[in-house]
């Protein structure tokens, strides 16, 4: 299934021949281009491409490597599903150019274990380009090599934290690294890696084709381009969608035919949960940022049964390695679970909260940083209800 | 387990070392292949992998247990994986949980005398727009009702 509405970027009238272009720029124009782009990634964190890829361009190795990020796993979200389906060759085309800029030879595409269905329509793709020398040795006559394998997930929603994806392509159990070093500078191996997530790298193609001038005329000041998003929840068209940064989410919500809205979710389980009077915030790093997932709840939903099915999924899927994150979680989660039973005193709760904001700054990685913010919007906006009705 | 079977095992593990070289980065994939084909890694197997990429057991049993797709113990023919994340939950996962159930007889986290079918819950699977969903050891089947899943295990049954 495609893009539901009508694509701005990822309209297959922008591709052209993006990997051809970028194999005539020197390393370093494609560089400049993507800086000046201001193309963030776009699997949450936001952290900006061109910066990472200029960082590891100048690390010095004889070896690096490109990992593409498709290890999906936040609730609520798959538009990498899509993207991967649809515009498969887009997102290896982003690898290579990534991998020409960078200096490396070699990508990986993590891929998700619960997508492995995918596998064998992506491994046609690698190898009709590998057929057509738009992959392999001497790619386009242009003297680069690069290939590309790809490497499956295990069901571990932690993996997709760019250091604990490194562990697990290693053979390790995917728990996250101290960072610095950060993976730029040594990452898969030790030598220098860029991790970017499906749909950072699949700009990339239409971005040299298009021109920076084209992408960062769209979206926000700070926010350019587009966002690919999954809805999903309460609404008449589930789907993915790809919209402009800027756009308010009751825009989306219109869109996406989402009727009696009490709350929006925004960026998954790890997001902040929006109450309807806020649904004049708009979608952009500047305010409401996300990784693809919006999840709508209607008047129907009790926020709390909401609230402890985030919980669960995040006293799974901590890795267990920092404190903060693998007992925080859980007694949070016991917290839910006292209110259900009604013995769960306000004071309590304002230390629960308390709580949730210590993992926000002692976690190590984003797993741990980000799972209390569901707890914290949810009770800030939702408390008086809840605390009504248990 | 009988020797002969030891052997098979051995002579699976070595191919696959064989084709994923045998470096520590082999591991995952090795444990894969493994999983799929024998829809568990049992202990011997994970010494024998142990012993054929040279690393210590232990490390290959931390492996074995920090990823949920990985299992120590047997599975049936068709593990069943339901998605029990937010937007499967608001459409009804319960529902189709309870059917699951009642068809095979076994609760979630069980495994059906015959060996043929086990149940148990998963994370999200990235099928939010198309929910319920589940997972038939690979395959991934969605926009649930009861009635679907009924058709789904009539037609796993013969299968």
């Amino acid at each position: 299934m495609p893009i539901l509405n009508k694509a701005i970027v990822f309209d297959k009238e922008n591709f052209g021949d993006g990997l051809k272009k970028a194999l005539q720029m020197t390393p370093d124009d494609i560089l400049l281009t993507v800086k000046n782009s201001i193309l963030k990634g776009r699997g949450g964190a936001g952290f900006p491409a061109g910066v990472k890829w200029l960082a590891a361009a100048s690390t010095p190795s004889d070896k690096k490597y490109v990992v593409c990020n498709a290890d999906e796993g936040e609730p609520g979200t798959f538009k990498d599903r899509v993207l991967l389906t649809e515009f498969t060759e887009q997102v290896y085309n982003g690898m290579i150019i990534c991998g020409y800029s960078i200096g490396a030879q070699y990508g990986f595409v993590y891929l998700r274990g619960e997508y492995s269905y995918m596998r064998e329509q992506m491994e046609k793709t690698l190898e009709s380009m590998r057929n057509s020398n738009r992959l392999g040795k001497n790619i386009l006559g242009s003297g680069f090599d690069f290939d590309i394998e790809i490497r499956l997930g295990s069901g571990a929603y932690v993996c997709g934290e760019e250091s604990a994806l490194i562990e697990s392509l290693e053979g390790l159990r995917g728990e996250p690294r101290n960072r610095p070093p950060y993976p730029v500078d040594r990452g898969y191996l030790g030598y220098p890696t860029v991790v970017n997530n499906v749909e950072t790298l699949a700009t990339v193609p239409i971005i040299i084709n298009k021109g920076v001038e084209w992408f960062t005329s769209i979206g926000t000041e700070k926010s350019k381009g587009t966002k690919v998003i999954s809805v999903s929840g309460d609404v008449e068209f589930p789907g993915v969608y790809e919209i402009p940064y800027g756009i308010t989410i009751s825009e989306v919500l219109d869109m996406v035919g989402a009727k009696d809205v009490k709350a929006v979710q925004v960026g998954g389980a790890s997001g902040v949960c929006i109450p309807e009077e806020d649904l004049t915030r708009n979608i952009s790093f500047e305010d409401v940022p996300t990784g693809g997932s919006i999840i709508v709840f209607n008047h129907s939903r009790d926020m709390l049964k909401i609230l402890k099915n985030f919980m669960e999924f995040f006293t799974e899927e901590s890795c267990g390695q920092c404190t903060p994150c693998r007992i925080g979680n859980k007694k949070l989660l016991d917290g839910i679970n006292l209110i259900e039973e009604g013995k769960c005193s306000v004071q309590y709760l304002r230390e629960l909260i308390s709580l949730g904001e210590t993992m926000q700054i002692a976690s190590k990685c984003g797993l741990g940083q980000s799972s209390p913010n569901s707890f914290i919007t949810i009770m800030t906006h939702f408390g008086d209800e809840i605390l009504a009705k248990y | 387990m009988l020797v002969s079977e030891v052997n098979n095992l051995t002579n699976d593990i070595s191919v696959l070392v064989e084709k994923y070289g045998n470096g520590r980065q082999a591991l995952i994939p090795v444990l894969q292949e493994i999983q799929n084909r024998y829809g568990h890694i049992s202990d011997v197997a994970q010494q024998e992998i142990a012993r054929l990429l040279d690393i210590h057991p232990v490390e290959v049993y931390g492996v074995t247990t920090f990823y949920h797709f990985f299992n120590a113990k047997q599975r049936a023919k068709y593990n069943i994986r339901l998605c029990k994340t937010i937007s499967c939950d608001l459409a009804n996962k319960d529902g189709i949980a309870r059917t699951l159930e009642r068809e095979l007889g076994i609760k979630f986290g069980e495994i059906t005398n015959d060996e043929r079918f086990s149940l148990e819950y998963v994370s999200c699977l990235g099928m939010c727009d198309q929910g319920p969903a589940m997972l038939v050891n690979n395959e991934v089947y969605a926009k649930l009702t009861p009635h679907k899943v009924v058709e789904i295990l009539d037609e796993l049954k013969v299968r």
